[in-house]
């Protein structure tokens, strides 16, 4: 079963663009391929023929490869994998949630190829790295042809993107995800991610959730300054958890708290059953567990990150 | 087309690709690089791991253009120029190496840890190696191999002496039995160089394509062709009119269609046959191909099927949906519960399975000349294909040749047909060579499943745990086709009371047709089924009259005396209450278990026994052939299938014991139909007893005849000769084996000797006597963690003890003893075949989780030899009873943990976390 015809390895962004302009609309922009290819594949079996002239891998292009620290904010290139992620230095102390996220994604060897700005351009609310980045308050630099030639990329809010599960709003038959960025968590603040599998079926999590807080000062017992939660799936596009949030911002971590939090984040999220996966209520069960499992990590590190 | 410039193993590859081609299929193909293998094309299970520019990638999904430029490493690359590399030594000699189809992924992928990490441990391990799938389950014996080769890596001036740690102990060897040698076709498993069927290529070969039911059951209204066959590159396309002989095929019932022509019954049904000058454009052609079809009402589960008003799926057997009705009955049900003072009844669910074998299916079809078909598949069973074909064709079986190649794992899986027959239709039709190859979308739909089951099981005890009566209603699943359904669930019919003494019990079991995938035979045979409800029951006994779960069984176990519940007396070789015992020991000498986080800790008990052999009064033979040669070689044969158990290596073990030859002076030949007897299927743990035997009466007559020669020149009696480390000796005399050959061929006689072996004779179900000649026995315990929050298990420890009759090769055994543990883990805990309506929804490995090298346990094993005197050397059969007490250990550790029973299969963490927290006793 051939998907596609045509296969492309732009080395600039100019480029990229140029060919998809070229196809109108029949090639679509690759990177690691692995969500592609191997949905695609799942597509043909339900007796649909999915189609295209030519893919464009974009993970060749100059650069797209690096992550880099760029003023208070680090960029992960289009080219950069989940194995780049997990190993990095920058991103385990900035952003340890996301590096644990692209740790549990697949195995070795497609972590290896697929690219988180992959991952996101795939849309998909609950895929681990997207809970992870939402968290981060990332953005995604979108790239399109316009009649003036290729503009300078804007940076969108990751939220903005998801219009429903598997939905982007970025049509990678025309435009490309060029870099993601997000702010490099500082002193006193930190990130956690955790999630729950099934051990049969799909390789989806049943539920993911990650945490950031900043603490007033280097000690667990400290006002929690700011504090960012999020959770997949448990509605149709990325959630965060602002009720919850709202509710502990200024507050100081104990267990009476973190037990209003957990009670506050069941009374708002709404996860659904889905068949072969997990049902409603063994969702709710987790919630609390996840929220406090990932808040706790994330609190003991803040402490410690001077 | 493009052109791919790249370095492959160091050497500069230029080569003319299509853009749209992916790696693998570059290598495989178009560079005759075979070892890298293909197992689901879906970037699951990494038997296509490669190394590109020193990072592994599953070359499946790999487009080859991105190669461009790179440098690409595969197996056949892995290999220094002075050896094997110590990855490949490392896993030859621990045995982590079975059927070999996963292997050269896994070699590299572990290559790939190494070159990052040189000092891994086990977890390490486990994260490297999580989604390079083993089915044969080696994964124990992979971890020591990678841990041992990085030593060696670190510290290449060492020499180094590496044990075998998780071998077994075992009886004093003779010259060869008893010792743990390594597989004869292991380098070329290491290397990339051993063939499995897709590995042959031919010139002209076409390339074949299956057209598969659109529903589960509709009837056929018509089929039109004509679009298809006018596609350019297509060479014939077929359908049941061009079927010249039987219509269908079938191991027991001829009930199986060749081609549908009525009806479909079930999702992977073949409707019409394509071949092609390409993959793709068969694929093409068959969506050219018309068929009007009315739809029927579709039976789905075999509780319906029995009732009189559902539709007729099959009549196959002349009972409408009723394959067979199996009835089991010794003493007096009535009396025998009359007698109970404690019943305990439950009902227990389990869903279909799937073989999963790494290798999905595949068989090439060819003319020869004057007139002959020939047929080259991974088989379990040649001389049945052979059968089957020539019915077909309505050939003379003369006119057949099966050649069996390499099998990438089978069991149970590859019994049936699958596209045997289709590829010597359009071989013959056209005249060329036919290549048919599943992908893994249709090898899951297609091939038959392990059956789903519904058990309702009565046990009856006295207080003091003594067994009295044990009651079964039992509905086997065997969906669209008979299979082996009707002998798998009288195993499972005949097995329902345990490895227990039972005075009273009653037994009735309903194989059902259904428009489910067929059901067959999968290692465990049935027994799995229903172990997994006798086995918590008595469980549950335990618990309710307060006794030791040990001194429940040990108290009821099945010892010589005893009789099973066919009525069959317990003569010999009957190990249950030493391997109770072993694992007794060990569990009891573990620290207590004090749970103290949201992590619990628990152990559960289960024991097992499972017959070797066919049994039931069919007979059951096997045939080899052993010739002697004049460098002092010899070579035995048989077409007895290897899938990955270890058959070469124990067929030579026991010719070269017989012969007094080293090891490796004994070639072995297998499963080709033209030069090897009929070893008879490889089925119900019997290859070992009944080829062995064949092996072994061969070998002796081979023996009496050199001896015969050698006594003259030694001037001594025949039976006073020696045979030993390839000379004949007597009396401070000897004689190079190589020269007794040359004179017995100057003397004209045979060196050469056929031996049919006949296993003892049973009886038919029902009648009087032995319905099994042996049964193999296992007790085993699990040490499970689950983890209250969330309602996951994890498997930390299994104890083991597996009664074998007589330890033949303990690495092989031990190989066949993790590989049966860990598949059913994946029963237990993470596998699930799921049909929705007929359709079938886990039909992608994406979909179908077998358990990975992450879910292994330490294993701690220990053989019993409890000798059958049938046996050879004592040996009965190990490849299922290992895996059959599994699911129900761990899942009455699960209920040691939290007080839940886990009724139907799989463990669903779930509803397991849902009954925790609502108090409810099980899960339903
Ligand atoms: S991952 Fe490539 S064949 Fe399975
Ligand atoms: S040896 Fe690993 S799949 Fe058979």
């Amino acid at each position: 079963m051939k998907v596609f015809d045509n296969y492309h390895l732009p080395t600039t962004v100019v480029q990229a663009l140029e060919l998809l302009a070229q196809y109108e609309g029949r090639a679509r922009v690759v990177a690691g391929g692995t969500d592609l290819l191997v949905d695609t594949q799942a597509e043909y079996y339900e007796g649909r023929r999915p189609h295209f002239d030519a893919l464009i891998d974009v993970t060749g292009i100059a650069g797209a490869g690096e992550i880099r620290a760029r003023d208070e904010y680090i960029e992960i290139g289009c080219g950069v994998t989940h194995t780049q992620i997990v190993a990095s230095p920058l991103i385990q102390k900035h952003a340890a949630a996301l590096a644990e996220a692209c740790s549990v994604v697949g195995g070795p060897q497609v972590r290896n190829v697929a690219t988180l700005c992959g991952n996101v351009a795939h849309a998909l609310p609950a895929a681990d790295g997207t809970v992870a980045l939402m968290i981060l308050d990332a953005e995604a630099a979108v790239a399109r042809q316009s009649r003036s030639g290729t503009d300078s990329p804007d940076w969108v809010p990751l939220a903005a993107l998801f219009q429903g599960p598997g939905k982007s709003a970025v049509d990678s038959t025309r435009e490309l995800i060029t870099a993601l960025r997000f702010r490099a968590l500082g002193a006193r603040e930190a990130s956690a991610f955790s999630r729950v599998m099934r051990p049969q079926g799909v390789a989806l999590p049943i539920l993911g959730m990650a945490t950031r807080v900043r603490l007033s000062a280097l000690d667990i017992h400290a006002r929690i300054e700011d504090v960012a939660i999020s959770a997949g799936p448990v509605a149709p596009v990325p959630y965060r958890a602002s009720a919850v949030e709202e509710f502990l911002r200024g507050k100081t971590a104990d267990q009476p708290v973190l037990q209003e939090a957990a009670e506050l984040l069941v009374a708002n999220a709404h996860p659904r059953t889905s068949a072969h996966r997990a049902t409603k209520e063994y969702r709710f069960e987790l919630l609390p567990m996840l929220l406090q499992q990932t808040l706790r990590a994330a609190l003991e590190r803040a402490a410690q990150s001077a | 087309m493009s052109i791919l410039n790249f370095t492959v193993n160091g050497n500069p590859v230029s080569v003319e690709i299509e853009p749209n081609e992916y790696l693998a299929y570059v290598l495989r193909y178009k560079l005759g690089l075979t070892g890298t293998k293909i197992a689901c094309d879906e970037a699951e299970c990494g038997a296509c791991t490669v190394l590109v520019n020193g990072t592994s990638v599953d070359s499946c999904i790999y487009p080859a253009l991105k190669a461009q430029g790179a440098e690409v490493m595969t197996i056949e690359g892995l290999a220094r120029p002075d050896g094997l590399h110590p990855l490949q030594a490392q896993f030859i000699q621990q045995g982590a190496v079975q059927c070999g189809f996963c292997t050269p992924g896994v070699l590299m992928q572990s290559k790939n840890l190494l070159d990052q990490n040189p000092d891994p441990d086990d977890h390490d391990i486990k994260v490297a190696l999580k989604d390079t799938f083993c089915r044969c389950g080696c994964y124990v014996s992979m971890m020591n191999a990678i841990k041992n080769a990085a030593q060696e890596l670190r510290e290449p001036e060492t020499e180094h002496l590496f044990n075998i740690p998780n071998l077994p102990q075992v009886k004093a060897p003779l010259n060869v039995i008893g010792k743990p040698i390594t597989r004869p076709d292991a380098v070329a498993k290491v290397t990339g160089a051993a063939r499995y069927t897709d590995d042959y290529n031919f010139p002209d070969m076409l390339h074949g394509a299956t057209l598969r039911a659109k529903f589960p059951h509709a009837r056929i209204l018509s089929i039109d062709t004509s679009k298809a066959k006018a596609l350019d590159g297509v060479r014939a396309v077929l359908t049941h009119k061009d079927v010249p002989g039987s219509k269908h095929h079938g191991l027991i019932y001829n009930d199986w269609p060749v081609l549908c022509y009525d009806k479909v019954r079930y999702m992977g049904d073949a409707v019409a046959i394509v071949a092609a000058d390409t993959r793709e454009i068969a694929q093409r052609a068959l969506e050219l191909i018309e068929v009007e079809y009315e739809e029927l009402p579709v039976v789905d589960n075999p509780v319906d099927a029995l009732k009189p008003e559902t539709i007729i799926v099959n009549d196959g057997t002349g009972h409408g949906n009723l394959l067979k009705h199996i009835h089991v009955e010794k003493g007096d049900i009535e009396k025998g519960f009359a007698k109970a003072e404690v019943i305990i009844e439950n009902e227990y669910r389990s869903p279909f399975y799937e073989h999963a074998f790494m290798e999905p299916e595949c068989a090439i079809g060819q003319a020869l000349d004057n007139g002959r078909i020939e047929v080259i598949v991974g088989s379990q069973i040649p001389y049945e294909d052979r059968r089957q074909i020539a019915a077909a064709l309505d050939l003379p079986e003369s006119k057949v040749r099966v050649r069996g190649a390499l099998i990438g794992g089978g069991f149970g899986g590859k019994e049936d047909i699958a596209a045997q027959i289709h590829v010597a239709l359009l071989a013959r039709a056209i005249g060329r060579p036919v290549k048919m190859l599943y992908s893994r979308h249709e090898s899951l739909v297609f091939h038959p499943k392990r059956h789903a089951t519904v058990i309702r099981l009565r046990t009856g005890a006295k207080k003091d745990g003594t067994l009295v009566a044990s009651h079964a209603t039992i509905y086997g699943d065997s969906g669209a086709y008979a299979s082996l359904g009707d002998k798998v669930m009288t195993r499972a019919a005949t097995h329902a009371a345990g490895p227990y003494h039972v005075p009273n019990v009653l037994i009735d079991c309903y194989a059902m047709y259904t428009n489910n995938p067929p059901a067959g035979a999968f290692r465990g045979f049935g027994v799995t089924q229903s172990a997994f409800a006798v086995e918590s029951n008595m469980d549950e006994l335990a618990h309710k009259l307060g006794l030791d779960p040990f001194e429940l069984r040990r108290k009821n176990g099945l010892a010589v005396g005893d009789t099973t519940s066919t009525g069959q007396l317990v003569r010999e070789s009957a190990g249950l209450l030493e391997c109770i015992r072993l694992v007794e020991q060990v569990v009891k000498a573990q620290p207590e278990i004090e749970n103290q986080t949201s992590k619990i800790r628990a152990w559960g008990l289960a024991c097992a026994f499972k017959n070797t052999g066919l049994g039931g009064g069919s007979p059951d033979k096997s045939a080899a052939e052993v010739e002697v040669f004049e460098d002092g070689t010899a070579e035995v044969r048989t077409s007895a299938a290897e899938i990955g158990q270890g058959l070469p290596t124990i067929l030579a073990m026991i010719t070269a014991e017989e012969l007094g030859l080293p090891y490796e002076r004994v070639r072995v030949l297998l499963s080709d139909t033209d030069l090897t007897p009929d070893g008879g299927p490889t089925t119900a743990s019997r290859q070992t007893f009944v080829s062995g035997n064949a092996a072994r009466y061969a070998a002796k007559g081979m023996r009496e005849i050199l001896a015969e020669t050698a006594s003259e020149q030694l001037d001594a009696a025949p039976d006073t000769l020696t045979f030993k480390d390839g000379y004949i000796r007597q009396n401070g005399h000897k004689m190079p084996f190589e020269e007794v050959v040359k004179r017995a061929r100057e003397e004209n006689r045979p060196t050469r000797y056929l031996h049919e072996y006949h296993a003892p004779a049973t009886t038919p179900l029902g009648s009087e006597g032995d319905m099994h000649f042996g049964f193999s026995y296992a007790a085993q315990a699990a040490l499970i963690e689950l983890d209250s929050d969330t309602g996951e298990v994890h498997v930390l420890k299994v104890v083991t003890a597996t009664d074998i009759g007589r330890a033949l090769n303990p690495l092989a055994l031990q190989g066949q003893v993790e590989g049966g543990i860990m598949m059913c883990l994946g029963n237990a805990l993470t596998e699930e075949y799921i049909i929705e309506k007929g359709k079938v929804w886990t039909d992608l490995l994406a979909k179908y989780k077998m358990p990975s090298i992450k879910h292994t346990p330490e294993i701690v094993s220990f053989l019993v030899e409890d000798e059958i005197s049938t046996g050879p050397y004592g040996a009965k059969g190990v490849g299922e009873i290992s895996s059959i007490p599994t699911t129900p250990a761990i899942t009455n550790a699960i209920y040691n943990a939290c007080g839940v029973r886990i009724r139907r299969l799989p463990v669903d963490q779930d509803a397991l976390l849902l009954a925790m927290r609502s108090g409810k006793s099980e899960t339903k």
